[in-house]
């Protein structure tokens, strides 16, 4: 993958070959400015490959579609729309009380009963990215991809949120590509991390977390696991 | 004093009206001590508005006024709207129409006059004209760069959701931009009312702009001028005010504060 931009070119992504099985929870980890973010775009549909090609089902991913739905670093919930509103954008194919079914069934999987009425504005950060994963889920997609979604929440939030999109993904089981360049979050959610190399991005390593949910953190395997990582990175594992 | 601390509900109303009322006093004594035969004083324009008012032409005026910006307005939002949109959305044709706009733009409205005398004779519809000339530019400006700024996540979320292109426009660009295109439409509603008081003293024979004129031509009634220019303000502050509720709604609300 290669940037064009004000006559220069950049290297992104290099190389990269992964497959990823169908209701499998896999993370991209890797350090800030790698290409994590781009190979997720090029998945979604967003921008296409210079070269190689991305498939999903055998089919050439070349736009957009619903069946891949990508939910923001930024928070992407529309701030003019109401909790229902918003859970409700994509589905106005649907008829009133199959809408309303499923919007009612999707406040209810993120929590945010109560506040159906409420706009954006008047919700935390960590109900705004529930409900940006719900409003995703909502249109019943073959895969969810996460760009670092709770990179902007506090860490407290960012715990609960975590057991939160297990949950759920236990409960819908779709597939997940989830970004994140926090090391113990991928370790904690993912069922294989993608370890990544600085820019021009390789994929350094495959980690398989071979550890059943929910995951004691403490645990010698956990720990082991994630030192791997640490040590795979290049970063000294002291403060 | 601390920021939670709200003044207290006699203040809010006190300290304007303590400050008005010094302004009269202020007009009153300089009236007085300035001994002007011809600025009259706050006493002679109150009564100046009675008599406009018991003749009947005060409201007559108000209502043409009204009318000739509703009309010129009216025109520019219908077509800046759309046209704003399309531009902000297709930047390859806001660079080919931006040069022309760029130089209409700063052009006072005042100055067609004589072109919208040609074209429509003297009467409404030039005054008309020249509201919508006035009013148009800001309100496809603000359209212009309230398409543009809409953060890519909500388009890239469009898209994603398979919306069509004239979809996006209704359910994402439009409602993203509209926090933004009501401020312009707000400033185009001001240059209006500024612009019919202009062209009504030039191009027709009612309207406060008339008034204002008239009552200076036929006998030097300056308690008139000051009275309808009195008006004029009172009447261009109730506008903005009636336009500010539209920023209220709650569909618009958040582009209007900040995020906590």
């Amino acid at each position: 993958m290669i940037f064009e931009r004000d006559g220069k070119s950049t290297h992104v992504l290099n190389d990269i070959n992964l497959e990823v099985g169908n209701g499998e929870f896999v993370c991209l980890l890797g350090p800030s400015g790698c290409g994590k973010t781009t190979l997720l775009n090029a998945m979604a549909g967003f921008l296409s490959p210079t070269s190689g090609e991305i498939k999903v089902n055998g089919e050439a991913v070349r736009k957009p579609d619903p069946r891949r739905i990508f939910v923001f670093q930024e928070r992407g919930v529309f701030p003019w729309l109401t909790v229902e509103g918003n859970i409700g954008f994509g589905l106005s194919k649907l008829a009133r009380a199959e809408r309303e079914k499923r919007i009612a069934h999707y406040v209810k999987m993120v929590g945010l009963e109560g506040f159906e009425k409420a706009y954006p504005q008047e919700l935390s950060g960590g109900m705004k990215q529930r409900l940006e994963v719900a409003r995703a889920l909502a249109v019943n997609p073959d895969m969810l991809l996460l760009d670092e979604p709770f990179g902007a929440l506090d860490s407290i939030t960012r715990l609960i949120m975590r057991g939160e999109l297990l949950r759920i993904w236990e409960a819908e089981r779709k597939t997940i590509v989830f970004v994140t360049h926090d090391i113990d979050e991928a370790v904690q959610l993912a069922d294989r991390v993608v370890v990544m190399s600085a820019r021009p991005a390789t994929i350094r390593q495959i980690v398989n977390i071979d550890i059943a949910h929910p995951r004691d953190i403490s645990s010698p395997r956990y720990l082991q696991l994630r030192d791997g990582i640490f040590q795979q990175i290049g970063l000294a594992h002291k403060v | 004093m601390n920021l939670l601390s709200k003044p207290r509900k006699w203040e809010q109303f006190f300290w304007p009206i303590l400050a008005s009322a010094l302004l009269l006093a202020l007009w009153h004594y300089s009236v007085i001590w300035s001994g002007t035969k011809v600025f009259p004083s706050p006493r002679e324009v109150g009564k100046g508005i009675g008599e406009l008012v018991r003749h009947h032409v005060l409201w007559r005026d108000i209502v043409d006024s009204l009318r000739r910006v509703a009309a010129g307005f009216g025109a520019a939002v219908l077509l800046g709207v759309p046209l704003g949109l399309t531009l902000g959305w297709y930047p390859a044709a806001n660079q080919v129409v931006n040069p022309v706009m760029q130089v209409l733009r700063p052009i006072s409205p005042i100055a067609w006059i004589p072109v919208a005398i040609i074209f429509f004779g003297v009467g409404d519809r030039a005054a008309m004209f020249l509201i919508f000339l006035g009013a148009f530019f800001p309100v496809v400006l603000a359209c212009i760069s309230g398409v543009s700024n809409v953060p890519s996540v909500f388009r890239r979320a469009g898209r994603n959701f398979g919306l069509t292109a004239p979809q996006l426009l209704a359910k994402v660009l439009l409602p993203a931009a509209l926090p933004q295109i009501l401020i312009g439409l707000r400033i185009a509603l001001g240059i209006a009312w500024l612009v019919v008081v202009a062209a009504e003293m030039i191009a027709v024979d009612s309207g406060l702009g008339y008034l204002v004129i008239d009552s200076r031509n036929s006998g030097k009634r300056y308690d008139l001028v000051v009275a309808a220019i009195l008006m004029i303000g009172v009447i261009g502050l109730v506008l903005d005010l009636a336009f500010r509720r539209l920023e209220k709604l709650h569909s618009v609300r958040w582009g209007f504060r900040f995020e906590s």
